[in-house]
């Protein structure tokens, strides 16, 4: 399971930075989400993959019953889809007003505008 | 008032704050008033910080009180208490600068509030003692830096921001990476007790090598070390003075912050290979960003690529790694901070009489306003590192420690630079204050209001404050050198920090 999560990672990353690489805007919201999934699966895989309990402890439990699944990449990676999450959604809404005030979905298409006005 | 309060009121403050701003949407003056109080108090808290943990040592506290390495843990040693004193004094100029020289659409639609969330980001990333942590910490003053940067939605700004995005959110996600990688191989994320476990003897430490590589380029990009830095000079220019001062004095250094940090507590083994790197690194720095700087036409250009020059500086302490080089390190986070900041102040001075930024444009400003001319020439002065300013003791802590450690190629490359520097900030100088204004039309006069005379008047008062400060820290440079010297002395003698945070 983990050499397979691991190729299924490596492949999320190149083809993130291909699409990021490329000069279309939709291109590149698709390649900034795909970038974030990777690195929470890498995360994800990195923690450890353990099928068996989970770490709760019953009520007359002191310990765990072993295996069981570390939580802290999980908890980790809870917190890292919700931030992610917030900032696709900005990084979506700021590239669809590029797209309107520019007209354009190409990046190159955005001149280097060096008289600023305010 | 209690150790555990003192170490997190610098992220309450800002933290309410902004809270109390938004029952005010959509009217400025109460968001001003909300605002400018919290300033206050946010200073009065790192002032308190900085006395306790100067006196007492490192404090810190434990969030819900689990212990060590299990919860969450926020500490303050010297080193960021400094950065946090710094980041509030250059906050109160930023936010008095607002008041006349930010237009009313952008005061009353969240600049207040948002400031003030960035503000929280670097007071947090500054305190916390926790890998995982830092990077939330991160996110909350990356995703408040974006909204500063796209505020008001002109054209270049989005332009700007979308190259800051792109590349910040690629950043976060390598760091978020080694983070995966440091968490698997030691299975912790405090600070401290990363540290210890990287020092047992016998620990397999190949692999945090690698991790530290991702962050090296995370925190790269974000602080513009050389081959990473080319979003900073397309994005830091767009913005109105009032957002650009402050993302343009603060940001980049808490990059550096971060990176000091991690390299003297954390990432300590293969000194051979990653401290040479650094050195390579912070020459290139240097290089070549002040020659981008010289050939660029524009006032906040200029000053754009000479933050990345003067990352090099802050890198090179760093890379040489001894007590007196990261001392000179943190002294240049601190000045470079005022310094910059004050530079595209007076730049947003300039420009709000000409409403432009081009030097070909500008001119006369010396006949016009000599006060102005020679707050800039302080200024300038010392970011070039002339002698009784604030640059000159930094760099010279720099010079002399990379002499003592016979690194002499980046010492005469780092001199070099400052002659650059020199020649970069006499072009602004020439063409802003010393030659006269082109007219191009002929005919056409400036027609200045009595109105807008008083506000340039106005806008002055932030920029004398930070003079006055770069000036007090040059000619009476003792206390500030002898406490970036305890910082370093903390740094490097990881010991303290590790057994305040584990408590032993």
């Amino acid at each position: 399971m983990e050499a397979l999560l691991s190729i299924v990672t490596g492949m999320l990353f190149m083809v993130s930075m291909y699409f990021i690489l490329h000069r279309h805007l939709f291109k590149l919201i698709l390649g900034l989400i795909l970038f974030g999934l990777a690195t929470n699966l890498f995360m994800f895989v990195a923690g450890g993959l353990t099928r068996g309990n989970s770490a709760i402890l019953k009520q007359d439990q002191e310990v765990a019953i072993e295996p069981y699944a570390d939580p802290v990449p999980q908890a980790l990676l809870l917190t890292a889809i919700v931030i992610g999450f917030g900032l696709q959604a900005f990084a979506i809404v700021i590239i669809k007003r590029v797209y309107q005030v520019y007209k354009s979905n190409n990046l190159d298409d955005l001149a280097n505008n060096d008289n600023i006005e305010h | 008032m209690s150790q555990h309060l003192l170490v997190l009121l610098p992220l309450l403050l800002p933290l309410y704050g902004a809270i109390l701003c938004l029952p005010f949407w959509k009217r400025s003056l109460p968001q001003q008033w909300v605002a400018g109080c919290t300033q206050v108090c946010w200073m009065a808290s790192a002032a308190m910080l900085i006395y306790e943990v100067t006196t007492t040592g490192i404090v810190k506290t434990q969030i819900g009180n689990w212990p060590a390495p299990y919860g969450i843990t926020m500490v303050a040693d010297i080193f960021s208490a400094l950065m946090i004193g710094a980041s509030t004094i250059v906050g109160f100029a930023v936010y008095l600068f607002s008041l006349r020289g930010l237009n009313e659409s952008r005061k009353t639609y969240g600049y207040y509030p948002m400031l003030l969330l960035l503000q929280m980001g670097i007071s947090g990333v500054c305190l916390t003692g926790d890998i995982f942590n830092l990077y939330v910490w991160f996110e909350v003053l990356l995703i408040s830096c974006f909204t500063l940067l796209a505020l008001g939605g002109t054209k270049a700004q989005l332009e700007g921001t979308i190259k800051y995005v792109t590349i910040n959110m690629l950043a976060s996600g390598l760091l978020l990476t080694g983070i995966g990688m440091v968490y698997s191989l030691t299975g912790s994320l405090n600070l401290a007790e990363l540290g210890r476990l990287v020092r047992q003897p016998g620990s397999d430490l190949s692999l945090v090598n690698i991790a530290s590589i991702f962050f090296l380029i995370g925190f790269g990009i974000k602080s513009a070390i050389f081959p990473l830095f080319f979003w900073l000079p397309a994005s830091y220019h767009t913005p109105p003075i009032a957002i650009s001062a402050f993302i343009a004095g603060l940001l980049t250094k808490v990059g550096i912050y971060t990176l000091i940090r991690l390299f003297t507590l954390v990432f300590i083994m293969d000194r051979n290979f990653i401290l040479p790197l650094l050195l390579v690194l912070s020459g290139l720095t240097m290089v070549v960003g002040v020659l981008g700087a010289a050939s660029q036409t524009d006032f906040r250009k200029i000053l754009s690529f000479h933050i990345v020059s003067q990352i090099g500086y802050m890198l090179m302490g760093l890379a040489i790694n001894t007590p007196l080089a990261i001392a000179g390190s943190v002294f240049f986070i601190l000045h470079n901070i005022l310094v910059k900041t004050n530079l595209f102040l007076i730049s947003g001075v300039v420009a709000q009489r000409h409403k432009t930024f081009a030097l070909k444009k500008l001119g006369g400003e010396y006949l016009k306003n000599p006060f102005l001319a020679i707050l800039f020439l302080l200024s300038a002065l010392s970011l070039a590192g002339i002698p009784p300013f604030s640059g000159f003791w930094g760099k010279f802590m720099l010079a002399k420690a990379g002499l003592l450690n016979e690194n002499y190629s980046i010492v005469a490359t780092s001199l070099a630079v400052s002659l650059i520097t020199i020649f970069s900030m006499t072009k602004i100088w020439n063409e802003a204050f010393l030659k006269p204004k082109p007219d191009n039309n002929g005919s056409e006069k400036e027609v200045v209001t009595s109105e807008e005379k008083q506000a340039s008047r106005y806008l002055l008062v932030p920029v004398v404050l930070l003079a006055g400060i770069i000036l007090f820290i040059g000619l009476y440079a003792e206390p500030v050198i002898s406490l970036s010297i305890r910082a370093a002395e903390q740094l490097k003698n990881t010991d303290l920090y590790i057994n305040a945070v584990l408590n032993r």
